[in-house]
């Protein structure tokens, strides 16, 4: 599980998340949903060790990610951020590649090659494997990334606004593959999401925030009603259900 | 109007308004600091001046030095001043916009050319190719997609080096690679009378941006802007980079170069006083002044009776205060 | 963009056969770039070029009689350009290589960010603070391995101090070490001023050789440390692709990124190190061979990267300095021209890419 304790960061004056407490359970998708600036994105990173607390402890699976060895954490722990500039040129299958290193040091094993291989495939990259990833799309390159990700085969994985750069179509089969990561390969899945419909649909747990605070936590079902919505992102909110799921509607209100 | 980042220079000076950096005082006191170094810069040197001669020597070897020491402090200092206005960038000057670079091939060029010609000769060609190079930086610039304020610096001192390049490549294969060192050192020993007149033009140059100042600042806007306002851009940015190539090439022709100075004495001057061209140009000219005097004495006396050239010295104060100003942006930005 | 994105989301079992996918001839496993084998015409064709360049320096034009003494003594002083300009051009290749990977850029190169005039500065400075003594004995091992690792400790201080800033904008990096090494530039000229006459000869000796005159004692040292840094840079590949990734796919990737880069810094420190020391400073050379391997590999990964760049500096350096020593006799246009081609690349780059 991932537990949060007392965790606070400031940059400079301005002041980003916290004190925040969070306990997340094992497995599932947990979906952070808030607006700009909210923190969503501070507390996912802090949570992948890539930045640096000011205050407060993260566990994952029992680990103190500020003080467990990088390597081993990796092997728990997958994150991916939004923006990913390099000027390296690889191809689709080298990135995915990549996502091996914590297992192999980089001479990887045939298990490596077939856990980037199911990457590739789960992702639908097989044929865009040999590609260079400066010829892709932004959603197709998107979908690498996610995909290096999955080959690092880690039980947690913390995506940045994963739907990024994608189409309808992708979008949706982007987290349909999630919930399958979730439901058949065991996964807990964190990630930060712009579109509240998305959440509610594939989600287990939604967590909202505002202003570097936790205001509500809970399924989708509780999390979805007029009156946490319009509190939460400030706009009126209407909320339609839908045979499988809630359904937030806040384009144009009568 | 689209553009509102223009910020009116007065309104930033205002926020400054209470220093004292902004009394007339202020003006009084530096400029009594500048002139008593200028004045000490005379009396300092090997030759005993009360020995017989002296007062001839004084006005020979002394008295021009002085002279072109204030004369080529204040042109430099300005000349960065008009380019960071022209490219509204601060971290421009003569010598990150390979304007030096370019003067000194064409000293070289018309010393192989015209091998007896004078040095008024001499300082045309270095000014013509000056303003041509110039003019090369600028369309590179245009060119140029990401126009960052780190970029353009970046981009002027790299051309600087491959003109560099060609100039010793040039000096290699006609055996002027030896004069080319001491030509360039940026010295001021070899100024004796005779050899400095010719400096008075930059003294012209400096009287033209005072006039043209508030021109060059609307020019800076952008060809939009200024057109918007009834402003010839064209015309201005010409006349702004021809009267900085006059500037560095007669200076390059007469001392060599004088690296950075253009770049740390306006940035110093806008930190202290905010962003008025008009008032800040007195300014400028005296820190011009005051800092190469200073860098020369130092030079002189660091080692008497040997001198060390004031390029050095101000290459590297100039790079040590240059370094200091862009992490002082970075820590801002 | 022509990339079909259009392929349905189906899992077709046919997927995974294709997974090997037909655009990778071969058995490899591991990151091959799209074309293995054009990979190796290129690198065997670079390589040959070099050797065939080598052997042309070696035998070409030589004026004494063959067999004779004075003909051996020419064989070898040229066998020891020959073995200089190697080092050499390994030395700048693989720097700067490693070098953009770990900054994760492709415009930066040591030489631009002042690292051979740190280099001279280093230099003038031992001369200027502990006297010509302390030059005079270096050719002893000892006194070359201290006075390099007082460079690595400086260098890896200052660029390391530089590089770990946590928002370091590469632009700031970019103007800040360009203009510090105009700085140390200035710096060492200034303290070479105030030598003695006879201490300031004995630094230029040390501080400005060429290419065909080349102190070949300094020779063995600069071969092993050529060496010692490409073995543990080669070892490290993998690694280096990764740390090229950025800081923070590095970090997730459980790379001790800080560590790693630190690491490559004090290898680039070493090889432009020795490379200065064996025939002054080349600024913009690395840029050009590091250029070419890039079109020439298509991927960045260091596997193909590294022995490409290598041979390729090498190939280029020995053959322009056979063209222009033996062909147009204009030796001291050698480093001159190669700075100016690789300028003019630079600048070329530079218009049409804007730097990202």
């Amino acid at each position: 599980m991932i537990k949060l304790a007392d965790v606070a960061k400031s940059y400079g004056d301005v002041h980003a998340l916290g004190p925040v407490d969070l306990d997340l359970p094992r497995g599932g998708i947990t979906a952070l949903v808030g607006p700009n600036g909210a923190g969503k994105s501070t507390m996912l990173t802090i949570i992948g060790r890539l930045l640096g607390a000011d205050a407060g402890t993260v566990h994952v699976a029992g680990m103190d990610v500020t003080t467990a060895k990088s390597r081993q954490l990796a092997k728990t722990l997958a994150i991916l951020r939004q923006e990913n500039h390099f000027v390296a040129r690889l191809t689709v299958r080298q990135l995915v590649s990549l996502g091996r290193f914590p297992h192999s040091q980089g001479r990887l094993t045939t298990e490596c090659v077939a856990a980037v291989d199911r990457a590739l495939e789960f992702l639908d990259l097989t044929a865009l494997q040999a590609r260079y990833l400066d010829e892709l799309s932004g959603g197709q390159r998107q979908r690498a990334y996610v995909a290096m990700v999955l080959a690092q085969d880690t039980e947690y994985a913390l995506l940045d606004e994963p739907l990024n750069n994608l189409d309808m179509q992708h979008a949706v089969a982007m987290m349909a593959q999630l919930r399958r990561a979730a439901d058949e390969l065991d996964k807990t899945v964190v990630l930060v999401i712009h579109d509240i419909n998305f959440a509610a649909a594939y989600a287990d747990r939604i967590v909202a925030m505002t202003n570097g605070r936790i205001r509500y936590v809970g399924s989708p079902r509780e999390v979805m009603t007029p009156d946490v919505l319009s509190d939460v992102f400030d706009t009126p909110v209407e909320v339609i259900d839908h045979p499988t799921h809630p359904l937030a509607v806040y384009y144009r209100l009568s | 109007m689209t553009s509102h980042t223009a910020t009116d220079p007065r309104a930033a000076a205002a926020s400054h308004a209470e220093g004292w950096w902004q009394r007339p005082a202020a003006l009084f006191v530096f400029g009594g600091i500048t002139l008593a170094l200028v004045v000490g810069s005379l009396f300092i040197g090997v030759y005993d001046l009360g020995a017989e001669g002296g007062r001839e020597m004084f006005f020979i070897t002394r008295v021009p030095r002085t002279l072109a020491l204030v004369l080529a402090g204040s042109a430099m200092a300005v000349c960065g001043v008009v380019l960071q206005q022209l490219t509204q960038n601060r971290f421009v000057s003569p010598t990150t916009a390979g304007t030096s670079e370019w003067a000194a091939l064409g000293l070289l060029l018309s010393v192989i050319l015209f091998p007896t010609a004078s040095l008024n000769v001499r300082m045309v060609l270095a000014s013509l190719t000056a303003f041509a190079g110039t003019m090369v930086f600028m369309a590179i610039l245009q060119r140029i997609q990401l126009r960052t304020t780190l970029i353009v610096p970046i981009v002027g001192i790299m051309l600087g080096a491959v003109v560099s390049a060609i100039t010793t490549m040039i000096a290699v294969s006609t055996d002027y690679l030896q004069l080319l060192g001491t030509w360039f050192m940026g010295s001021f020993s070899p100024v004796v009378r005779g050899r400095y007149e010719i400096l008075w033009v930059v003294a012209l140059v400096c009287l033209a941006i005072f006039l043209l100042a508030h021109r060059l600042t609307v020019a800076g806007l952008g060809p939009d802007v200024a057109t918007n306002v009834g402003l010839n851009y064209r015309r201005v940015m010409l006349l702004g980079t021809a009267m900085v190539a006059v500037a560095t090439g007669v200076t390059t022709v007469v001392v060599g170069f004088l690296p950075f100075l253009g770049l740390i004495v306006p940035n110093m001057v806008s930190l202290l006083r905010g962003d008025d061209l008009r008032s800040n140009l007195p300014w400028v000219c005296l820190g011009g002044v005051a800092i190469v005097t200073s860098c020369d004495i130092i030079g002189r006396l660091i080692r008497m009776p040997f001198e060390i050239p004031v390029s050095m010295i101000l290459g590297v104060i100039g790079a040590a205060v240059f370094i200091a100003l862009v992490l002082r942006l970075r820590r801002t930005a | 963009m022509t990339t079909t994105n259009s392929q349905p989301m189906v899992q077709s079992p046919a997927a995974s056969d294709l997974s090997r996918g037909p655009a990778i001839p071969g058995p490899v496993p591991a990151h091959p770039p799209a074309t293995v084998g054009r990979y190796w015409l290129r690198l065997t064709i670079v390589l040959l070029v070099a050797v065939l360049a080598a052997v042309l320096i070696v035998t070409y034009d030589n004026p004494a009689e063959p067999g004779s003494r004075g003909f051996w003594t020419i064989v070898n002083n040229r066998l020891t350009s020959v073995a200089t300009i190697t080092i050499v051009g390994i030395c700048h290749g693989v720097a700067t290589v490693a070098f953009h990977s770990v900054t994760n850029n492709r415009i930066l190169t040591p030489s631009i960010l002042g690292f051979d005039a740190l280099y001279r500065a280093v230099q003038t400075a031992l001369v200027f603070f502990l006297g010509a003594g302390a030059v005079a004995a270096t050719n002893t091992v000892g006194h070359v391995v201290a006075q390099s690792l007082l460079m690595i400790a400086f260098a890896t201080a200052l660029y390391g101090w530089l590089f770990s800033g946590k928002r370091a904008s590469l632009h700031v990096l970019l103007l800040v070490g360009v203009v510090l090494g105009m700085g140390f530039g200035s710096l060492a000229t200034f303290m070479q001023r105030l030598l003695t006459p006879s201490e300031f000869d004995i630094l230029t000796a040390r501080l400005f050789a060429t290419m065909s005159q080349s102190d070949s004692t300094y020779l063995p040292i600069g071969f092993a440390a050529v060496v010692g840094v490409g073995f543990v840079l080669w070892r490290r590949r993998h690694v280096l692709d990764v740390v090229s990734m950025g800081r923070e796919v590095a970090t997730g990737l459980g790379v001790r990124y800080q560590r790693e880069v630190m690491l490559v810094l004090v290898m680039v420190a070493v090889l432009i190190s020795v490379s200065t020391s064996l025939t002054g400073p080349m600024t913009f050379f690395g840029f050009l061979v590091a250029m070419l391997t890039y079109q020439l590999v298509g991927t960045s990964s260091h596997q193909w990267t590294l022995p490409m760049v290598a041979a390729l500096s090498v190939a280029t350096l020995l053959s322009a300095y056979f063209v222009l020593r033996h062909v147009f006799y204009a030796q001291g246009l050698i480093s001159v021209i190669i700075e100016l081609v690789g300028g003019l690349a630079f600048l070329v780059y530079l218009l049409r890419k804007g730097l990202r």
